[in-house]
């Protein structure tokens, strides 16, 4: 058991210093196991009649998908650092740059951007915002991501 | 999916249709093995009831997704959602109807591209804004 504010002096320490970047494959399979998870039918997402037809020229990942990776990163670092009390998603802020398609290789990269603490009536609550960027296999810059998660 | 809008067709303060969602305890489960987050608040009741909550709880991000999807809706495929903000104010819990909203905040042309911006909120029954959010995107033309 990682004592809480120890743990928190952890993560203060890793601010600004970029993770192990993590490389993900988009398989089709993501995406369509993204989109029955929010239960969207946009055929652009998963008909590729229908998105080659389109714009794009095929299949594209619904732009929000994205948030779906390296987050399982930004738990592990959170968990393994702040082991008690309660997590809680504060706020995410997207901004996309490139379509992504299935078969392309994105690499997202994490850092905690600021830690904050705020003792309040209920004790100490803890923000923790993070910010990742993805880039493709092509070497462009697909999207930016920040988070803020509240501990407390 | 409605007919394509166009620029000239956005009216600054009008409301994007609504799209209603009612996730459910599956529907979290689903989402947690397509987002990777295993936080168990979000599947095992009794944690979440450790955590002081009455049961399990919506993840926020599906919830920022339900917003992305009411506005990738409204773009239609020829419109692009350029950024999306959201905040997640109060907990949502499965079983619940949660009614995501927009509003068009301002619109204007920025290097030939055509911008939207509008207010996105969810609501569930009682009228509670639990998100808010803001979205921009970029519309086609008529020119």
């Amino acid at each position: 058991m990682v004592d809480a504010s120890s743990g928190i002096e952890r993560l203060k320490n890793k601010i600004g210093i970029e993770w192990e970047p993590g490389v993900y494959e988009i398989e089709k399979g993501m995406l369509l196991r993204f989109v029955q998870a929010i239960d969207d039918p946009n055929p652009l997402w998963q008909n590729a009649d229908h998105a080659r037809k389109s714009r794009y020229g095929g299949i594209v990942a619904p732009p929000t998908f994205i948030l779906t990776i390296g987050f399982e990163q930004i738990q592990q670092q959170i968990s393994a650092s702040i082991t008690s009390g309660t997590l809680l998603h504060g706020d995410t802020m997207l901004e996309c740059y490139k379509p992504i398609r299935p078969g392309d290789v994105i690499t997202a990269t994490t850092k905690i951007t600021n830690i904050r603490q705020r003792q309040g009536d209920k004790g100490r609550t803890i923000f923790i915002n993070f910010e990742i960027t993805y880039i493709n296999q092509r070497q462009e810059l697909v999207a930016k991501c920040r988070q803020m998660v509240v501990s407390y | 999916m409605s007919e394509q809008l166009y620029y000239e067709d956005i009216v600054v303060g009008s409301e994007i249709i609504p799209l209603i969602k009612q996730p459910t305890t599956r529907q979290l489960v689903m989402w947690a093995g397509a987002s990777g987050d295993y936080y168990p608040i979000h599947y095992d009741k009794d944690f979440a009831q450790s955590k002081g909550l009455p049961g399990v709880i919506v993840h926020g991000q599906l919830i920022g997704c339900f917003l992305g999807q009411l506005v990738t809706d409204w773009a239609g495929e020829q419109g692009s959602l350029r950024k999306i903000t959201c905040s997640y104010k109060s907990v949502n819990f499965p079983g619940q109807t949660l009614i995501c909203k927009g509003k068009v905040n301002k619109k204007y042309v920025e290097d030939s591209e055509y911008y939207v911006e509008c207010n996105l909120w969810v609501e569930n029954t009682k009228g509670e804004k639990t998100t808010s959010g803001k979205a921009l995107v970029t519309f086609p033309a008529r020119g």
